[in-house]
């Protein structure tokens, strides 16, 4: 019996439209994911650059993004000792890659996972910014931890100092848009400039908080306003920077770099 | 049913006489959402109106083969791969845009129009009048879109398209900016409005209501 005499509802023709459905589709569906990942993988590493340029506070003027990129310097990090290492090629070492890869990162005991991420890369790229006399400008720190639904990714800047933040900016995340998701709203980015890292016996300050605070106290200087209706974000939030701003994050880097070093 | 197919009726019916959000309240929650900035608006407005179009063209084309015990599946695969071929190509050509849409883009594939299409007019009818019908329902659609984007993104940060159309007092010029009209509460306002402006100029669009209330006679209150 041909196959359009089939009746439409016998089994044999339900499998065999079923099937042939699944398979152009799938077809069709890779075929647009394989020949468009160039594309987007050109989009992501544009979009990166524009975050770290973004964050950093540089002033671009003219300048496009790649062109004012350009001028930022890589360096890789050893997150065990804090300081410069060279074991890897920077050109290749993908930081992110390494951050899920069980090869490059090792786990984090549990007690000490504040930022809820598993595994912490050995060697981490940071960016630095460097005035017309080579001292250091701007320091861009990867950052990441897990929010309410996802684990957010981003970049933390600080001045040369090592002590006070430019700026704090996600470049990927899927909180819920409009509560969590207003982490991306530039007015509250704008709080975090300005704040203090850490305070004289080398606490971290960063802090998310809600109702009010008195910028004055030298206890607040680190302190931001929560965001509104997203608690267990802004939870994350202040989770993944003690983390990274603490013992197991870049501190014993940001330290080798004040002494010079790193 | 006739095969009088009118394509200027197909495609202009649901934008004014049947329309999608305003007659049969359908895909409201991506309207709402998307509807803060005319840009996003425009680039989900095309995404929907080529996926409604193409999903009732292929459905069609296979309208008379599918099983009708699998037909929600069979209409969902392909609305589903639709989708994600849209949000691929939007990855990859517009970047800004897709990362702005998040979601909204692959919740497509939950809108109700695009289903209600293909459930009730492509699977009984031809693939040319299927794929008008599709871009239609999503003129329509994209028409409602559009006006509640521009209303919101002009009065709400007084731009369009990002262009500055009204100074800011926050930049020194006299418009303050209605704060409300960023918020998603205020789509839903603006549509309201809009069913009833559009109900009161067609008054055939006005619904039977489900009962009647009763005049009551007053004695016992007096």
């Amino acid at each position: 019996m041909a196959f359009k005499d089939l009746p439409n509802d016998s089994i044999l023709k339900t499998v065999i439209v079923a099937t042939t459905l699944c398979l152009v589709c799938s077809i069709a569906v890779s075929a647009a994911a394989v020949f468009l990942r160039p594309l987007q993988a050109a989009n992501k590493a544009a979009d990166l650059q524009k975050n770290i340029v973004g964050v950093s506070g540089v002033d671009i003027g003219e300048e496009s993004i790649a062109e004012a990129f350009a001028e930022f310097e890589p360096k890789l990090v050893n997150l065990e000792t804090g300081k410069f290492t060279d074991a890897v090629d920077i050109d290749t070492y993908d930081q992110r890659k390494a951050a899920k890869d069980p090869a490059l990162a090792d786990p984090i005991p549990r007690a000490e996972d504040l930022a809820q991420i598993k595994l912490k890369e050995r060697i981490t790229t940071v960016y630095l910014v460097r005035d017309d006399a080579g001292n250091i400008e701007r320091i861009i720190l990867p950052v990441r931890g897990y929010g309410l639904w996802s684990t957010l990714w981003g970049y933390l800047a600080l001045e040369g100092d090592a002590n006070t933040v430019i700026g704090l900016s996600f470049y990927e995340h899927a909180e819920t848009p409009g509560l969590g998701g207003e982490v991306d709203n530039p007015a509250w980015k704008a709080q975090w400039e300005g704040k203090k890292t850490y305070d004289a016996n080398g606490n971290v300050l960063l802090e998310l908080v809600k109702g009010g605070f008195d910028p004055s106290v030298p206890a607040n200087a680190g302190k931001v306003d929560a965001l509104s209706g997203a608690t267990l974000t802004s939870r994350g939030v202040t989770n993944l920077l003690q983390y990274w701003m603490g013992e197991h994050g870049f501190k014993p880097f940001l330290e080798n770099l004040r002494e010079g070093n790193a | 049913m006739s095969e009088d197919f009118n394509n200027k009726k197909i495609l202009t019916e649901p934008v004014f006489d049947n329309n999608p959000i305003v007659l049969q309240v359908l895909g409201i929650c991506s309207a709402l959402a998307v509807t803060s900035k005319l840009e996003t608006a425009l680039i989900m407005a095309l995404a929907l109106t080529s996926v409604t179009a193409f999903s009732n063209l292929f459905i069609s084309m296979i309208r008379k083969m599918i099983p009708s015990n699998i037909r929600i599946i069979v209409q969902m695969t392909i609305i589903a791969s639709l989708v994600i071929v849209v949000d691929q190509l939007l990855k990859a050509y517009a970047f800004d845009v897709a990362k702005q849409l998040s979601v909204f883009v692959g919740l497509i594939i939950t809108n109700c129009i695009v289903m209600g299409r293909a459930e009730a007019y492509a699977m009984k009818n031809p693939p040319w009048p299927s794929f008008m019908d599709g871009i239609g329902n999503g003129l329509g659609y994209s028409m409602i879109l559009i006006v509640v984007a521009v209303i919101r993104e002009l009065f709400g940060s007084g731009s369009l398209l990002g262009v500055q159309i009204l100074p800011l007092v926050t930049e020194g010029g006299w418009y303050t900016p209605m704060g409300l009209l960023l918020l998603p509460p205020s789509a839903f306002f603006i549509i309201g409005l809009f069913i009833w402006v559009l109900r009161t100029v067609k008054p055939a669009q006005v619904e039977k209501p489900d009962y009647q209330i009763h005049a009551v006679h007053r004695t016992e209150a007096v």
